[in-house]
């Protein structure tokens, strides 16, 4: 079973608002299907697009689940080969389930 | 009938989102004692124009209406019961929550910041914040306006590129200041009087303060004062009737008639006649048209602009232009500078009709020779920006590659200029130094005409240069072509 490296940028406990303004994020390594993996937050010096794109191509992130971002990071993450689901409102846990589910979609509200 | 009570209350917003029965109560939220039946609140709100939310006291979304929805991409039954900051996304509700600031004893509270809707577009926007209380002063809730401000912005922008307004091209101080009251003068409706010389740019300026103003929608008419003949002209202007002279078959309406809720720009007006001068200050009076065989006016709307490139205070001492006329018109006064005082302005619009010119032409023209530039820095422009137009699409039309160089630029430009002999004397030794004048101005001897200085500038220039015509002919700033003719029409050998 292939394994996954999803990031989430966090606001509290829940996905944040906006991918730009996130200083801390969740990044989780795990099997899909089953769900279970090691989970790790990564504090940011501070709030950047343009670092936090460049955490994920470093990190070998395969997975965004974000909320608003500017299509600018959007499409460089895409062309980057990077899956991003944008505009999912709730917390990061049900946001993880949902994913390892194979059911969460951009735009979802949990 | 129950009795409309001066409080008018929102029934079902407030305290806690817990308190409320379900997702659906929020919807069908009323105002009651409004009127004689509670109206849907929501409906309500869906009919203003700016975007609306109704915010609980812990900041959950109660109702938003039809225009934040747009703006946000968010439908009713996402949103509801969650946080606001998660739906609008916005960087003041992350940092700087207006609902925040709010205490018993404050007001509105306005921000500016952006958000990012469903469709991934950063929106500049203004959130205004009001508290809302209870009947006892108690506050319930929150009350937000988000105004999308990206119109403004982009008119900032505007502005702050005060070097090109509308296609008028300029950074010297006199465009600057020009650029920067074009917009205000635009939104009034007064009467504008634009004097300048020819192709100082009049008639853009014209179309820009149309464009700018609130009559954008409507007509831009356009006539010539000094184009027709006078008969002609008082029917263009107001139209006639049919059978009012011979050949008028039908009814025509007027420029002014046309121009109806916009703008009549009347170019060339010190060129309008006598006669027709009384008749236009009749309607700028009484805003109503009489037609050439019409005993019926007709109320005209139209903001009258102005051109001309005389002086017409000279002409109202001279008796050939109306003062009241004048007077009227003059309300709001814009002098377009000529090019040469435009300090800076004419390597900028070399740059510019270059860019667009060659666009234009298909052609891969994009500079200027180093001697092709200072030729045309130097050169006097009595033709204005239009004259420098002009000279560049010559020579882009005539170059053959990348560069314009002095070959390509129109000959007379490599004439001698009465304007530019400072700088040739200047470049000249004895004897003709001795009669340059402090001020670097050439000033011929009292027995000398032009065409004998200007041998005496051949000729010094040639002993300067040792003989060789290349050298001469570019201490004095001209083409070596120009020199030979020279020297073949003063007999120089």
């Amino acid at each position: 079973m292939a394994s996954k490296k999803i990031l989430i940028p966090l606001h509290e406990n829940d996905v944040a608002p906006r991918f730009d303004l996130a200083t801390e994020v969740l990044i989780v390594t795990g099997l899909e299907k089953s769900g279970s993996g090691d989970k790790r937050m990564v504090v940011l010096p501070r709030a950047s697009a343009d670092q936090l794109c460049h955490l994920i191509i470093t990190e070998n992130i395969q997975t965004v689940i974000c909320s608003g971002i500017e299509d600018d990071y959007y499409q460089y993450l895409t062309w980057k080969r990077i899956e991003v689901i944008d505009s999912v409102v709730g917390s990061s846990n049900s946001a993880l389930k949902r994913y390892f589910e194979g059911e969460l979609k951009p735009g979802d509200i949990l | 009938m129950e009795k409309v009570t001066s409080h008018h209350t929102i029934a079902n917003i407030g305290g806690s989102i817990r308190d409320l029965a379900g997702r659906d109560v929020a919807i069908s939220s009323r105002i009651n004692n409004l009127f004689d039946i509670p109206i849907d609140f929501s409906e309500l709100l869906d009919e203003i124009a700016i975007g609306i939310v109704v915010l609980s006291l812990e900041r959950k979304i109660v109702v938003m209406n039809q225009t934040l929805k747009a703006l946000t991409g968010f439908s009713q039954k996402e949103f509801f019961g969650f946080d606001c900051a998660h739906i609008l996304r916005s960087n003041i509700c992350l940092h700087d929550c207006p609902a925040l600031r709010i205490n018993e004893k404050s007001g509105p509270q306005c921000i500016e910041g952006n958000l990012i809707n469903k469709e991934r577009q950063l929106i500049p926007i203004r959130i205004t914040s009001a508290p809302l209380r209870d009947l006892d002063g108690k506050i319930i809730g929150f009350l937000e306006t988000v105004e999308d401000i990206r119109l403004l912005r982009k008119l900032d922008d505007t502005a702050s590129h005060a070097y090109n307004f509308n296609n008028i091209v300029g950074r010297s101080p006199q465009m600057q200041k020009i650029f920067q009251i074009l917009p205000s003068l635009a939104q009034s409706d007064s009467s504008v009087l634009i004097t300048g010389e020819t192709g100082t740019g009049k008639d853009m300026v014209a179309e820009t303060i149309h464009h700018a103003s609130n009559r954008a929608k409507g007509p831009f008419a356009k006539i010539n004062c000094g184009a027709l003949p006078d008969t002609l002209l008082e029917s263009e202007l107001f139209g006639h009737r049919k059978g009012a002279f011979t050949g008028a078959v039908e009814n025509k309406p007027g420029r002014i008639q046309l121009a109806n809720n916009g703008t009549l720009y009347l170019t060339e007006i010190g060129d309008l006649p006598l006669s027709l001068q009384v008749k236009l200050l009749t309607f700028l009076d009484d805003k109503e048209v009489f037609p050439l065989g019409s005993i019926k006016g007709f109320t005209a709307d139209v903001r009258i602009i102005a051109a001309t490139h005389r002086n017409l205070e000279q002409m109202v001492s001279g008796g050939r232009f109306r003062k009241d006329l004048l007077f009227r018109l003059n309300v709001i006064r814009l002098h377009l500078p000529p090019l040469r005082d435009r300090h800076g302005d004419i390597q900028l619009l070399l740059d510019h009709f270059l860019n667009t010119l060659s666009t234009q032409l298909g052609k891969k023209t994009h500079t200027l020779s180093r001697n092709a530039l200072k030729i045309l820095l130097t050169y006097n422009y009595p033709g204005n920006v239009r004259e420098l137009k002009n000279i560049v699409e010559y020579a882009i039309n005539i170059g053959d590659d990348q560069q314009i160089r002095t070959r390509h630029l129109p000959s007379y430009l490599m004439e001698p200029d009465p304007f530019d002999i400072p700088e040739a004397a200047q470049q000249l030794a004895s004897p003709l130094a001795s009669i340059a004048d402090e001020s670097g101005f050439l000033r011929a001897q009292p027995d000398q005409n032009w065409p004998d200085v200007e041998k005496r500038m051949i000729m010094d220039a040639l002993i300067r240069a040792g003989g060789r015509k290349n050298k001469a002919a570019t201490s004095l700033g001209w083409a070596r072509s120009t020199l030979w003719r020279k020297m073949n029409q003063y007999g120089i050998r």
